[in-house]
């Protein structure tokens, strides 16, 4: 390929389009007009957020569904601290981002002159590499090398921030085609002898337990990870952010594990006597749970290093990807019987829950998930804020299909809705559904706009208890009851607020009326928003 | 416990800001920081000598190696460590004190490398435990000003790092 001479701003595009980039979310300023004027000549959709940080989530919940790096934009200054929340969120959970900030020139670089932010500076501690880009010769290469940072290995934001006099050079630009980085290449394929000591230890193994975390989504190794259960006959439990990586109606499936748990999952993970952590880093709020480590042999599979022995010692670990890996294992395992301790799982799965109910005026917010889920279509992706909400989705929602995401590391308030967003415009299919409290949604909900201008029909559910509720919970169980600012007073009502926005929305207060209100949103073809209202004092951990 | 940490990086700008701040998020102290262009111009050598677990040593191990500048990290062992600082100590001298200086600089094998009417500057470069004695040795004397840049080490024997 011949280089061809034109400006940067021209050939970030370029870049892009050789990368498959197809829609990238964004929010323009002065610093970063040349690319924009460049981008208006390419097939790429753009998509005008309303906040910077939602268009990195939006970025975020696109890439969840390609599964391939995702493209952020915002301008210097204010537009780049402002999206570091999403860069944030997007490195904890190891999803793959480029975001694309603009710059100061290069001569001003250091000066505090208008809309200055360090922003690699600012978001060393959060992402997986980044640019401050000095030499335009070199665009063409840090775009190459940027976008295969970000979505091999442990996948996570990588950030190119552009000078402004950078964006309006020229350059020979030709995209290269392969990348060398002498001191980045992640390892793929296990030790072979790990995966031996591995297949030894299910073998001698009586209450074998796989843990699976997002990393299954990662690899995308859904199928082999349901192949792998189903042939040695392990049970399985989920971290938050492996949900829905086996369908829960699968008879091994037990359930999300920690803190915000359920009882049978954290019961498997405290009683089992081999632990196999696929592609779950197992962060403190999931290892919570575990009371019990002395004598149990665990397995950790993970394709980051340093994940390994972090939050848990390791008897085993294999590093690599998860996929191979499951290979390896789906290869050299038997046919194992664990009836015995599917058994003894079950009786603790089969323990009946308190009956749920609750006062007039309102729907039991469990009970109002499970509707939801008998309901939804198998192709749904349900995007679950940070709350009692969450944990409520999470731990009702039981998808025998689809997907559900959230921001589990960070745990983001506000991620749900632009993350749907993202979400629905990479699989514009499939039922998008974002579920949030009602303080969540005052963080998010300028984004009603963008899904109206750009024919994103994203369905929303609130949970809308008027207080912060988890922070309630906490205010209740921790600190005497004493609550102080969990109180949402002054919010608007949410029906009229979606009806300014020309979207349909109605409020459920009696859960006789959920299965007619879940099918009229279902139904609807457009945006639609469901607020349900919860008592203040429901709680997620009974 | 103290561990001496050697780190070939990438020759960029904010590469070692990079890495310092990775120190400092995982809370690792650091005692001392050297940094310098190795015999392929491309490549800086940074050394650090850092206190802190077993457990904190093995995780910024694996998180500096996480960094993409990062091109190599090692764990030196005591044993096999060749290390040396260079320090520059001015101390208090009258000119009827030189003799005495001028023989513990001998006896230490360090050079005088400044004299002033009042002050006389030495200059050692040796392990760190030694430059320590040698600080001791002169500290009667007053020390107005010492200036250390910090270890820099290498494996000894016939294996390097590449
Ligand atoms: C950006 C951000 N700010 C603050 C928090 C702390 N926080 C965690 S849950 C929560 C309350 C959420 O309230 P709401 O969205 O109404 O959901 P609910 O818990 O009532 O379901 C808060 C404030 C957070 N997770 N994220």
């Amino acid at each position: 390929m011949a280089s061809e001479r034109m400006t940067v701003a021209k050939a970030m595009v370029k870049a892009l389009t050789a990368e498959g980039v197809k829609t990238v979310f964004g929010y323009p300023g002065a610093a970063i007009c040349p690319f924009y004027d460049e981008l208006i000549n390419s097939d790429i959709r753009h998509i005008l957020v309303r906040h910077e940080a939602n268009g990195g989530h939006a970025a975020s919940g696109y890439a969840r569904m390609t599964r391939k790096p995702a493209v952020a934009i915002a301008t210097s200054g204010p537009g780049a601290t402002n999206i570091i929340t999403a860069i944030a969120t997007a490195y904890m959970d190891s999803i793959p981002m480029v975001v694309i900030t603009g710059q100061v020139s290069s001569e001003q670089i250091g000066r505090d002159v208008f809309q200055e932010a360090d922003i690699t500076g600012a978001a060393e501690p959060f992402v997986k590499h980044s640019y401050l880009v000095k030499n335009p010769a070199e665009v063409p290469v840090i775009f190459k090398n940027a976008f295969y940072i970000a979505g091999t290995g442990r996948p996570g934001p990588v950030l190119i921030d552009m000078p402004f006099d950078v964006q309006k050079a020229e350059i020979d630009f030709e995209y290269p085609e392969t990348v060398d980085i002498r001191s980045y290449k992640p390892s793929v394929q296990g030790n072979k002898l790990q995966i031996k000591r591995a297949i030894a230890a299910i073998r001698n193994s009586k209450k074998p337990l796989i843990c699976a975390g997002g990393g299954i989504f990662t690899a995308g190794a859904e199928k082999l990870l349901q192949q792998f259960m189903q042939l040695a006959d392990i049970p399985v439990v989920n971290t938050m952010m492996g949900l829905s990586s086996v369908p829960a109606d699968n008879p091994l499936y037990y359930g999300m594990i920690g803190m915000h748990g359920v009882k049978c999952a954290n019961y498997a993970i405290n009683h089992c006597d081999l632990l196999i952590l696929l592609g779950a880093r197992v962060g403190d709020r999931a290892v919570t749970a575990i009371n019990r480590l002395d004598g149990i042999t665990v397995i950790h599979i993970d394709v980051d290093p340093a994940e390994i022995g972090k939050n848990l010692a390791a008897t085993i670990p294999v590093v690599g990807d998860v996929r191979y890996i499951l290979q390896q294992l789906i290869e050299q395992a038997e046919n194992y019987d664990h009836y015995d301790w599917r058994q003894e799982l079950n009786t603790v799965k089969n323990q009946s829950e308190p009956k749920a109910a609750a006062k007039d005026g309102f729907v039991n917010p469990k009970e109002f998930i499970k509707r939801l889920a008998k309901k939804l279509p198998s192709d749904v992706i349900i995007s679950a804020d940070v709350g009692q909400n969450q944990i409520w989705t999470c731990n009702n929602i039981e998808l025998k299909s689809g997907r559900l995401i959230t921001s589990g590391g960070m745990g983001t308030m506000g991620y749900s809705v632009p993350a749907a967003l993202g979400a629905k415009a990479a699989s514009p299919m499939s039922e998008v559904i974002a579920i949030c409290g009602d303080g969540s949604f005052q963080m998010q909900f300028m984004e009603l706009a963008t899904m109206i201008q750009h024919d994103i029909p994203v369905k929303i559910i609130v949970m809308s208890n008027n207080r912060l509720g988890m922070v309630r919970e906490v205010q209740t169980n921790a600190y005497g009851n004493r609550l102080t600012a969990v109180f949402l007073d002054g919010s608007p009502d949410f029906i009229k607020l979606a009806e300014s926005y020309g979207i349909p929305a109605k409020r459920v207060t009696d859960i006789k009326d959920a299965d007619g209100a879940i099918d009229e949103m279902l139904g609807a073809k457009g945006c639609y928003l469901l607020e349900a209202r919860v008592a203040e004092d429901e709680k997620t951990i009974l | 416990m103290k561990h001496t940490i050697s780190i070939l990086v990438e020759n960029h700008a904010g590469v070692l800001a990079r890495v310092a701040g990775l120190f400092a998020r995982r809370g690792f102290n650091i005692d001392s920081l050297a940094v310098g262009v190795t015999e392929d111009e491309k490549v800086s050598r940074i050394t650090i000598i850092a206190d802190g677990t077993a457990y904190t040593l093995e995780q910024i191990e694996k998180q500096l190696n996480k960094l993409i500048d990062v091109i190599k990290v090692r764990h030196l062992p005591t044993e096999e460590l060749l290390s040396r600082e260079l320090v520059l100590i001015k101390v208090s001298c009258l000119p009827s004190q030189r003799a005495e200086l001028i023989s513990i600089a001998e006896i230490a094998k360090a050079k005088i490398s400044d004299i002033s009417v009042n002050t006389m500057t030495l200059e050692l470069s040796d392990s760190v435990s030694r430059i320590k004695t040698f600080e001791e040795l002169l500290r009667p004397y007053g020390i107005k000003e010492t200036v250390r840049t910090g270890s820099i080490a290498m494996q000894k024997g016939g294996a390097s790092m590449k």
